[in-house]
């Protein structure tokens, strides 16, 4: 396998070799811990990210000095949470590409935002007969829950091939164009392989057939820049905690005159404009998505992330991107690693087998050096079966990562392979 | 020695290289699978109980070097053993593998005669997410027990 060319996601990048992680490594109170005497690798950011010290210091301070709950109360503490609150809702839809704050839901993580747009969108359009399209490198997340309202539904889920190289089968897609086709799901990028979906094509595609389309963007935002509007797609789900925020928070965005026409999926308060015993008439969106008491700590970490991601320099993710291909390039050349994934600009992780290892005694063998990697099936067991595997190892950066830490990994490949005589 | 030798014991490895009673048993009185769900490893166990005594035991199926080896030795040493023997030792391996073995000298030489060769898991207590692989074929052999037709009545089994 050849090294691909990079193609370098992020516009406006000027190529510069001189961008040094150690400028931001500070930010990461989690860097300076060991494990087991040794300092931490952390190589496993596509599970959940490393939070910055403004991130944790800013949901301290909603602890601290803010706690009040949002959009109830008359008090001062109430209407500033409530202020904060909404400002980082209008900051993510500035993120995701100037769109309006109404367009932003909260949610409980990736998972909860695909389970929202299944059991609302996906219940309320899905007839019997009628198809959902996934591919077949999905994250369970974007999976399960469509096989699940497709169980209520009467409708099938059915996948979209990927290559060898580990892309999606445009072509199968074109030429499996059907009316009967309503939601078309994919990833933005494969937690497994890493790949980029052309989703503005996919989004046309679907759009053709008169379906809609859903991103699962969860390891789209941590590399990418992300314009939902360029994208083309009618939904775009993500997880705060792997942006560098806190865990229990994601984002649900959609398009307005979606979200006004869906209904309800979780009764409760704050979704509701009246309530008598019999019958309730329901909030406008976001408002109608947003049941009960929300996440409002961390609702305020990540609004400290995005000023995080604002100020930081973009040659950080360029810098990303060469550890990750420094990473591969070692690891390929060990004898007996067998990498997965070989698309044009995929971002973010290597993800590999070692020939006569379990993934497990590999993660294990890392971990004796400090090394934290994810080994298992990722949450993506029908690719784990396409790639005739039950798991792998994979390591997953982030722009704080080192060409060291990328060795320490190469090293602890190659003390699994001692120990058990590969 | 470090924490990784100390894991992986040639012992430990000799068993994942060739693992024993690897098969099918062509009659048997119970079976069951455990599955690990964090990995997707599998394991079937098959055993075969004659008037509360495990005649013969046998396991198939995929999992990493400490799940397999740990199958492997488990089906070497309980052939023979009665089920409430079984259960005991699955006691013993299960404390000393989560890193809850006795500390006191004579009870540490006690458990050590009692566990035999499945001494060589003791470094498993110091990777504490690897308990599961280590486990996961005893968990099975359990129900697989509990499932043997010709097994203890039930009143007698605890």
């Amino acid at each position: 396998m050849s090294s691909p060319s990079v193609v370098d996601p992020r516009p406006g990048a000027a190529p510069d070799q001189t961008w040094d992680p150690a400028s931001i490594r500070g930010d990461f109170p989690m860097l300076e811990r060991t494990i087991r005497g040794r300092p931490i690798a952390y190589l496993d950011n596509a599970a959940t990210a490393l939070k910055p010290r403004s991130v944790i210091d800013e949901v301290v301070r909603y602890y601290q000095d803010v706690t009040a709950n949002v959009a109830r109360g008359v008090h001062t503490a109430s209407q500033e949470a409530t202020e904060r609150f909404e400002t980082v809702r209008h900051q993510v839809g500035m993120f995701l590409g100037s769109r309006p704050a109404d367009e932003v839901v909260f949610t409980s993580g990736t998972t909860g935002a695909i389970n929202l747009v299944a059991q609302s969108y996906g219940r309320a359009v899905l007839r019997p007969g009628d198809e959902v399209l996934v591919t077949e490198m999905e994250h369970h997340s974007n999976l399960v829950p469509w096989q699940l309202v497709a169980e209520q539904t009467g409708a099938r889920v059915r996948a979209i091939p990927i290559t060898g190289s580990g892309e999606v089968d445009l072509g199968w897609l074109e030429r499996n164009r059907s009316d009967r086709t309503k939601i078309v799901a994919v990833c933005h990028v494969s937690n497994v392989l890493g790949t980029v979906v052309p989703v503005a094509r996919v989004a046309a595609l679907a759009h053709e057939m008169g379906a809609v389309c859903v991103v699962d963007g969860a390891q789209g935002v941590p590399h990418l820049r992300v314009d939902v509007g360029a994208l083309g797609c009618d939904f775009y789900a993500f997880s705060a905690h792997k942006l560098f925020g806190p865990t229990g928070l994601g984002v649900l965005w959609g398009r307005q005159p979606l979200f006004e026409r869906m209904p309800p999926w979780q009764g409760g308060g704050g979704m509701i404009a009246r309530v008598e015993i019999e019958k309730s008439s329901f909030a406008p969106p976001p408002a109608r998505f947003e049941a009960g008491t929300p996440p409002i700590a961390e609702v305020f970490g990540l609004g400290a992330v995005l000023d995080y991601l604002a100020a930081l320099d973009r040659r950080a993710f360029e810098h990303e991107d060469r550890v990750v291909r420094y990473a591969e390039e070692l690891l390929r050349a060990i004898p007996g690693v067998i990498l997965h994934g070989a698309a044009p600009g995929r971002v973010g992780l290597v993800t590999f087998s070692v020939e006569g290892v379990h993934p497990h005694d590999v993660g294990t063998a890392l971990d004796a050096g400090g090394v934290a990697v994810r080994a298992g099936h990722h949450c993506a067991q029908p690719l784990m079966a396409r790639l005739g595997v039950t798991a792998t190892v994979r390591a997953s950066f982030a722009p704080y990562n080192t060409r060291r830490e990328a060795e320490a990994l190469a090293e602890g490949v190659e003390q699994a392979k001692r120990v058990f005589g590969q | 020695m470090s924490e990784l030798d100390e894991l992986y014991q040639s012992l430990i490895l000799d068993h994942n290289r060739a693992p024993r009673n690897f098969r099918e048993l062509p009659t048997s009185s119970g079976h069951a699978e455990g599955r690990n769900p964090l990995c997707g490893d599998t394991f079937n166990v098959w055993v075969q109980v004659k008037d509360g005594v495990v005649t013969d035991v046998s396991f198939l199926g995929q999992g990493c070097a400490i799940s397999k080896a740990s199958a492997s030795m488990m089906t070497t040493i309980i052939k023979g053993k009665t089920v409430s023997e079984v259960r005991g030792l699955f006691d013993r391996f299960h404390q000393m593998v989560t890193g809850r073995a006795p500390t006191a000298e004579d009870e540490k030489k006690e458990a050590r005669n009692a566990l035999g060769c499945l001494s060589a898991f003791a470094g498993v207590s110091a990777f504490p997410i690897r308990v599961k692989c280590a486990t996961l074929a005893w968990h099975a052999l359990m129900k697989a027990v509990e499932t043997a037709a010709d097994g203890m009545p039930a009143d007698a089994r605890s």
